[in-house]
């Protein structure tokens, strides 16, 4: 990979500033229940059908800790090198608003179940390390529904009480596409670990983006703003912008920043204020009395530890020493488990590197143009291995490889069974492409002399001709070397 | 520590508690003697005794992942001062 020099800061009119981006990600615990009731967390059922009186707040109803949540926290821990802590408290942070019913969020405030550590990205200018500065488990809120009734909102408390991963980075990054990368890895590593399916869509994964600016240079942070619950990795990116540029033009006009809680309006492409939230910050945490402190047992940690599965940074690592791919094959083909165990099921049927090729060329954008998952993909990997090899083996072109490939995707039969049946064959036979070659220059004599006068760029045209009568199934080389041979003649 | 009228109303409206202006002199008085009582126990030193989280020798109690609970709308819904078939229905709350 080129190494390019990192580049993305704000021009004002008078300076140049850095952005500063820290992130507090939600990533919804995968569980069959809620983190402190036995309701089911299924994503679309019907309203309020998934509620139990603990997530609707009835008097006297006492939280139970959901074990599997506590595990996947701790192995989503693991899988960003983090320090486990082995006592954690859940606190109430209080406040107000229709969807949430208890009137507080069962939370981790001062000592949260996860500590510091760390998430490797791979930009265009390198190596970079995103701090994390926790991560700690809270209750989801309801959903608030306003568009279905001109004066009043409805709540849907199918989703309070489900369990929340909050993941904190550090103030590290620094660009939209330093964002990018940083969820994007974020939801990988939770993908592979199956703590989390990293689904946007449904609100599995959305974040609060904190942006300052700082003219470059400075050491010190700017005032921040908050920019709450975006749920998408674009709107991130143009809340980011928005919101930089707008801090820019207020210190160039020498006015103060303050520091506010933002929302993202994605119609208007703008970040506003959120008068609502002005005592947002005063939450009063403390301690809920309803729940004894969390207390791990450094086995269960231990043992979490040695099931956990081989993680994206350690595969690619893997990949390139053992298929031999570049660092940016390898990226590609770890980000998603899904794509990983495709590639490796091909890799052990065929040309490694011919494999990575194929899959990152014509198959992703075979998936891509039909919106599919890799796992959804109408060729399977033994097949895709097969046509691998038949490339690999000259028995067809790269040429032919394409049409063979538009085959399988429409019938799914196998590769083999197309070549022999519509005779794709490539043509490796020296004397049947002499046969073509010589009667191809008898048919041409004129630029034959051309060619030898000194006109080599018609050696394009004699392929040309040679793929044409042989319906393109001429292999390139040999065709190459007999025709140089027999023009020289 | 010591409370002022200010903090006392900014309190009560955070936590949803009307205060009337007559209530609020005699609320000051009272929440700053229980802060000095609780002052006073800042005097012992503490900084080997572990925080005390419950008087019940026990440590937290969990359960397994299991969907046993919820499908109850109705129930749900029974009390909620205004609802259709589905929802809660709360006040227009929009930003």
């Amino acid at each position: 990979m080129s190494k390019e020099k990192f580049d993305y800061f704000i021009k004002g009119e008078k300076d140049k500033y850095e952005v500063v981006i820290g992130l507090e990600v939600h990533a919804q615990v995968l569980s069959k229940s809620k983190l402190f009731s036995g309701s089911s967390t299924k994503f679309g059922a019907d309203p309020n059908n998934q509620v139990s009186f603990i997530d609707s707040a009835f008097p006297g109803m006492l939280p139970v800790i959901n074990e599997e949540c506590v595990k996947q926290a701790v192995r989503t821990g693991l899988g960003l090198n983090a320090k486990i802590n082995n006592y954690s408290v859940f606190d109430r942070k209080n406040y107000f608003y229709a969807d949430l019913p208890q009137g507080y969020q069962i939370s981790q405030y001062k000592n949260p179940i996860v500590g510091e550590g760390k998430v490797l990205l791979d930009m265009p200018y390198g190596s970079k390390e995103i701090g994390i500065e926790r991560l700690h488990l809270e209750q989801d809120a309801g959903k608030s529904i306003h568009d279905m009734d001109p004066s009043n909102t409805y709540v849907d408390l199918n989703r309070s009480g489900i369990a929340l991963m909050e993941i904190v980075s550090k103030p590290d990054l620094r660009s939209p596409d330093e964002v990018n990368a940083y969820i994007k890895k974020l939801r990988s590593i939770m993908r592979y670990l199956g703590t989390c399916d990293g689904n946007m869509q449904e609100g599995s994964l959305r974040a609060d983006v904190n942006v300052s600016v700082r003219k470059e240079g400075d050491k010190k942070f700017g005032t921040r703003c908050e920019i709450k619950n975006v749920n998408s990795i674009k709107f991130m990116q143009m809340a980011i912008e928005y919101e930089a540029a707008r801090q820019v033009e207020l210190i160039e006009n020498g006015k103060k920043i303050d520091q506010e809680t933002r929302l993202f309006d994605t119609k208007k492409n703008e970040t506003r204020s959120m008068r609502s939230k002005e005592d947002a910050h005063d939450y009063r945490y403390f301690p809920d009395p309803d729940l004894l402190p969390l207390k791990l047992e450094q086995k269960l940690i231990d043992d979490l530890k040695k099931s956990l599965p081989e993680l994206p940074d350690k595969k690619k690592e893997r990949f390139i020493k053992e298929y031999g791919l570049n660092v940016y094959e390898a990226n590609v083909l770890v980000s998603e488990k899904e794509i990983s165990n495709y590639y490796e099921e091909v890799a052990k049927l065929s040309d490694k590197k011919l494999a990575a090729t194929w899959m990152m060329g014509d198959l992703f954008a075979m998936l891509n143009d039909k919106g599919l998952d890799i796992s959804r993909s109408p060729i399977s990997a033994k097949h895709f291995a097969e046509l691998v090899q038949s490339i690999k083996s000259g028995e067809i072109s790269g040429r032919i490889a394409k049409e063979v490939f538009e085959i399988m995707v429409e019938t799914g039969d196998n590769p083999k069974k197309i070549i022999e049946s519509k005779g794709m064959k490539q043509q490796s036979d020296p004397k049947e492409l002499e046969k073509i070659i010589n009667e191809i220059i008898s048919r041409n004599k004129d630029k034959v002399d051309q060619y030898k006068a000194g006109k080599e760029k018609l050696f394009g045209f004699f392929v040309g001709q040679v793929m044409k009568l042989s319906g393109g199934k001429a292999n390139p080389q040999l065709t190459n070397e007999i025709l140089k041979k027999l023009l020289k003649g | 520590m010591s409370i002022d009228k200010e903090k006392i109303k900014d309190v009560a409206k955070l936590a949803r508690i009307s205060v009337n202006e007559a209530k609020v002199d005699s609320l000051t008085k009272d929440l700053n003697s229980i802060f000095k009582f609780i002052e006073q126990l800042n005097e012992l030193n503490t900084d080997k005794v572990e925080p005390l989280t419950s008087i019940l020798n026990q440590s937290l109690r969990s359960r397994k992942d299991e969907i046993n609970d919820g499908k109850i709308r109705e129930k749900i819904l029974k009390n909620s001062p205004k609802k259709n078939e589905e929802f809660f229905v709360v006040p227009k709350v929009v930003e």
